[in-house]
């Protein structure tokens, strides 16, 4: 019996309003902050000046943040990356994410804490069974400017242990895919999984892991040629991400690679949290439905002729996320991909998002990496 | 509606992700297919050895038997498909219901598939230039002329990457099975058909399950096949033929570029040609490889564009059941509209002209496909744009170049027919690397003596012939 049947339909109505009344203080603040002279960063009080409308005054709850333009991520790329530091975090150390740059100039977002409030909170949704306190980790995914490869080996510290990681620069991977260079690819995802492997082997103990599904995959394919398993290995639990995690794939990796290996799969980005995912059975067909961090996030699911118009529960549309802390403001941005609206459960008493997979009309321009 | 499993070394699995297979006149959905994702692929390749294994249980002679048999039951039973059962007539239905092809031109690829299949000892004796196929199945032996030969499979399974629009193609995998090699079948979208009836029909003729696996999927899987299988046939464009050129490991088949060349000695009578011309652009709706898209000769080129056009251009389009349908749809939205731009810019470079505009419009557009109808169009030169285009319907340019120019400007030709008597000529065709089939004579491009060889000898891509010494006591003992 899945949590939302568990729930009284009166506990779920009352869960979501109060969900829904922190939401709206959460947009009411975030805005005060980033556009209040004293604590916003120089990219939203000049764009202030632009506004038809006084955010500090006109903007009261979530539904208000609709006054504002979607967000453009190409405001991102370049610099001077300091304009999206707030001002009251000037003197603290920031550190900068980077999305993209395959080729041309990547898009940037600073970070303070926010990959560590997020992955604290995602650290909360795992089940410490297969997430042992105190077991080490590896980071089987990309390295070099990324917010993940910081994030997991936060979400590791936090959890007591010690995180292994790997060299992987998927731009390269990218330009390889690209290039049609298919043998060069082959032969770099072999140098990844041989990187995996001997840390795997090495005595470290390591039980835990993030990864992609590529190379979750590559990975098994290896330890079966070497006669092992990723459960022989050690590993109890792995946490994973990517619009490949489809139903499909799930169930492929569940029957015939996990052997009990816990997954979690999870949708997120540079520019938001952790997206996470509704528990994945096989009584459900695999179902992978992932619900943002609310309040600190927003996934709506819009119709892809009107943004700021919600589609019914189960209606394919376009993912929109906004993000609202306080070193970063996103009112509404439209993701790169698509998917289907989720009912509220009690856990997650907001929107949900299901069959994530890339934006219809942009898929075909889309190469998916080691993602 | 019918449900299609992946068969993964002949065991039916459905997977959490289909595809509705739809009629391309109404839309309604014939078939949900499961379909695959390339790990599950690169997963069941570790068991490939197998396939080879179960089929050298058998002797190629029983294996040739049954796929004789084979053929009977896919030309004339009901064979099991998905959860629930296909006769000749469905399947004839079917396969023109999603790839566009009149009803009578499957049935006609019915026949073809069957004559290659009842045939098969006769084809494995060609391909193998009448060696014991006991040598195939042991990996060496000695030949009737004392010889010890050795031929060892380069892979126990080929890997297929099939298209969706051409099921004429499939006479080139069906003596894989024969040579006691598996087959890991990559069904078009809109063509998982024939891989699925044969399959069916081999299972009942006695060909084990298990050497044969069919994955349905999208794009992934075709990269997991070729990355996954030692040996692997892939169909596409131009850039897939380019991509895989010179990988041992991958044969890559394109376009055809077929092409009819009348020496100075004949082209005075081309209009004792024309049928023969007319068949070889038209025939199955032009959109064979082996179909000819370019007729080449030093003079009179005007006039026999013009009396092609006559013969061909009026050609209506009809219902794909229509016995009299000539012409197959389009059935990927824009693809007709995109090929006949591609043309329309063409026919604007100078001494190009379209030979069958009087014949009404070419490109007619139906509410989910579109057809287009024959184009026969005239090039004064060919450096003209459209001199050495082909399209996947009956289009073809009648360029003029001289006799001594053509070999140097045909470019590649899968096909060539050359009508000519000038022994000069006819060597310098023999010579020329670029031309694949050679027809000396009036043969149509599409009459396919099926105990040749086509783009490659299939036994020489998936047999190596090397070295094998032995002792003269044990060479004595094999004799």
């Amino acid at each position: 019996m899945s949590t939302l049947q568990q729930s009284t339909p009166e506990e779920l109505t009352s869960a979501a309003k109060r969900a829904r009344d922190q939401l709206d203080a959460q947009a009411y603040e975030t805005v005060q902050w980033h556009f209040h002279p004293s604590t916003g960063c120089p990219f939203w009080l000049e764009k202030a000046k632009s506004l038809k409308f006084d955010p500090l005054k006109e903007v009261n709850n979530f539904d208000d943040l609709k006054k504002f333009d979607l967000f453009e991520d190409e405001w991102l790329r370049g610099g001077p990356v300091r304009r999206w530091v707030p001002k009251a975090y000037a003197d603290k150390p920031i550190y900068v994410f980077e999305t993209g740059g395959t080729t041309g100039i990547p898009k940037s977002r600073i970070a303070i804490e926010d990959f560590r409030v997020d992955y604290s909170l995602f650290s909360n949704t795992l089940p410490d069974e297969y997430f042992p306190h105190g077991a080490n980790w590896l980071m089987l995914g990309p390295s070099g400017p990324r917010r993940l490869r910081l994030a997991v080996e936060h979400l590791c510290q936090h959890r007591g242990g010690i995180c292994f990681c790997i060299d992987l620069d998927p731009r390269w991977v990218i330009k390889l895919i690209k290039k049609g260079w298919m043998e060069h690819l082959e032969e770099y995802k072999k140098h990844c999984i041989d990187q995996a492997i001997t840390i795997l082997t090495a005595g470290h103990d390591v039980r835990c892991m993030f990864t992609t599904p590529k190379l979750l995959e590559s990975l098994a394919m290896e330890l079966e040629k070497r006669g092992t398993t990723i459960r022989e290995m050690g590993i109890t639990g792995i946490f994973s991400g990517g619009t490949e995690f489809t139903p499909q794939w799930t169930r492929f990796a569940t029957e015939e690679y996990l052997e009990g290996v816990y997954m979690t799969p999870t949708y997120g980005n540079t520019l938001m949290g952790l997206a996470c995912s509704k528990p994945v059975t096989a009584a459900e067909g695999y179902k992978i439905s992932y619900y943002a961090p609310q309040p600190r996030a927003v996934l709506e699911i819009v119709d892809f002729n009107d943004p700021h118009k919600v589609v019914g529960y189960g209606e394919t549309g376009r993912v929109k996320l906004t993000t609202l802390t306080k070193e970063f403001f996103v009112p509404g941005f439209l993701e790169r991909d698509e998917g289907e609206r989720e009912r509220p459960y009690i856990k997650y008493p907001w929107d949900g998002v299901s069959g994530v997979r890339p934006f219809h009309e942009l898929a075909e321009a889309t190469t998916v990496g080691v993602y | 509606m019918l449900n299609i499993p992946i068969l993964r070394w002949g065991k039916p699995y459905e997977s959490l992700e289909t595809d509705d297979v739809k009629h391309f006149l109404t839309g309604e959905p014939i078939a949900k297919v499961s379909q695959a994702n390339g790990g599950l692929l690169q997963r069941d390749m570790r068991k490939a050895a197998n396939a080879r294994k179960v089929l050298r249980d058998i002797p190629i002679e029983d294996l040739i038997e049954r796929v004789k048999k084979a053929g009977e039951l896919y030309l004339n039973a009901t064979l099991p498909l998905g959860d629930g059962t296909q006769s000749p007539d469905d399947f004839a239905h079917m396969q023109s219901a999603s790839t566009g092809l009149p009803e009578h031109m499957c049935k006609a690829n019915m026949a073809k598939n069957f004559f290659v299949l009842s045939h098969m000892d006769q084809m494995l004796d060609a391909l193998t230039r009448g060696l014991n196929l006991n040598i195939l199945s042991n990996g060496f032996g000695v030949e009737n002329r004392g010889v010890v030969v050795s031929f060892q499979a380069q892979a126990p399974a080929v890997g297929l990457v099939l298209p969706s629009n051409s099921p004429g193609v499939h006479t080139l995998w069906l003596p894989v099975i024969p040579m006691q090699i598996g087959l890991v079948l990559k069904p078009g979208p809109q063509e998982p058909w024939t891989p699925y009836r044969m399959t069916a029909a081999f299972t009942e003729a006695g060909i084990p399950a298990e050497a044969i696996s069919i994955y349905p999927g999208g794009p992934d899987v075709g990269a997991a096949v070729l990355a996954s299988c030692d040996r692997s046939m892939i169909f596409g464009g131009t850039p897939t033929v380019e991509r895989y050129k010179g990988n041992p490991k991958v044969q890559a088949h394109g376009p055809g570029f077929s092409k009819i060349l009348l020496g100075d000695d004949v082209v005075d009578d081309w209009e004792k040609y024309v049928d023969l011309m007319a068949d070889s652009i038209y025939l199955n709706s032009g959109r064979g490889c082996i179909n000819c898209s370019g007729i080449w000769a030093s003079r009179h080129t005007k006039e026999i564009a013009a009396a092609i056009a006559k013969k061909i251009g009026p050609v209506p389009v009809l219902p794909p059941e229509d016995p009299k349908a000539g012409l197959a749809a389009f059935t990927i939205p824009g693809a007709a509209q995109a090929i006949w731009n591609q043309i329309a810019a063409g026919l604007k470079e100078d001494g190009v002209t379209d030979m069958t505009s009087e014949y009404g419009a070419r490109l007619e557009e139906k509410e989910r496909c579109a057809y287009l109808r024959p184009t026969i169009v005239h090039c004064k030169s060919p450096s003209n744009t459209l001199a050495k285009a082909e399209y996947m319907y009956p289009f073809a340019s009648v360029v003029e170049c001289p006799q001594d120019k053509m070999l140097e400007s045909i470019g590649p030709t899968l096909v060539c027919t050359a009508l000519t008597n000038d022994p000069k000529f006819q060597s310098d065709l023999t010579d020329a690397t670029h031309i694949d089939r050679l027809n000396i004579g009036p043969i149509p491009t599409i009459k396919l003596d099926w105990l040749q060889p086509h783009e490659g000898n299939i036994v020489e891509f998936l047999f190596r012939a090397r070295a094998y010494q032995v002792p003269e006591e044990r060479l004595a003992a094999m004799r």
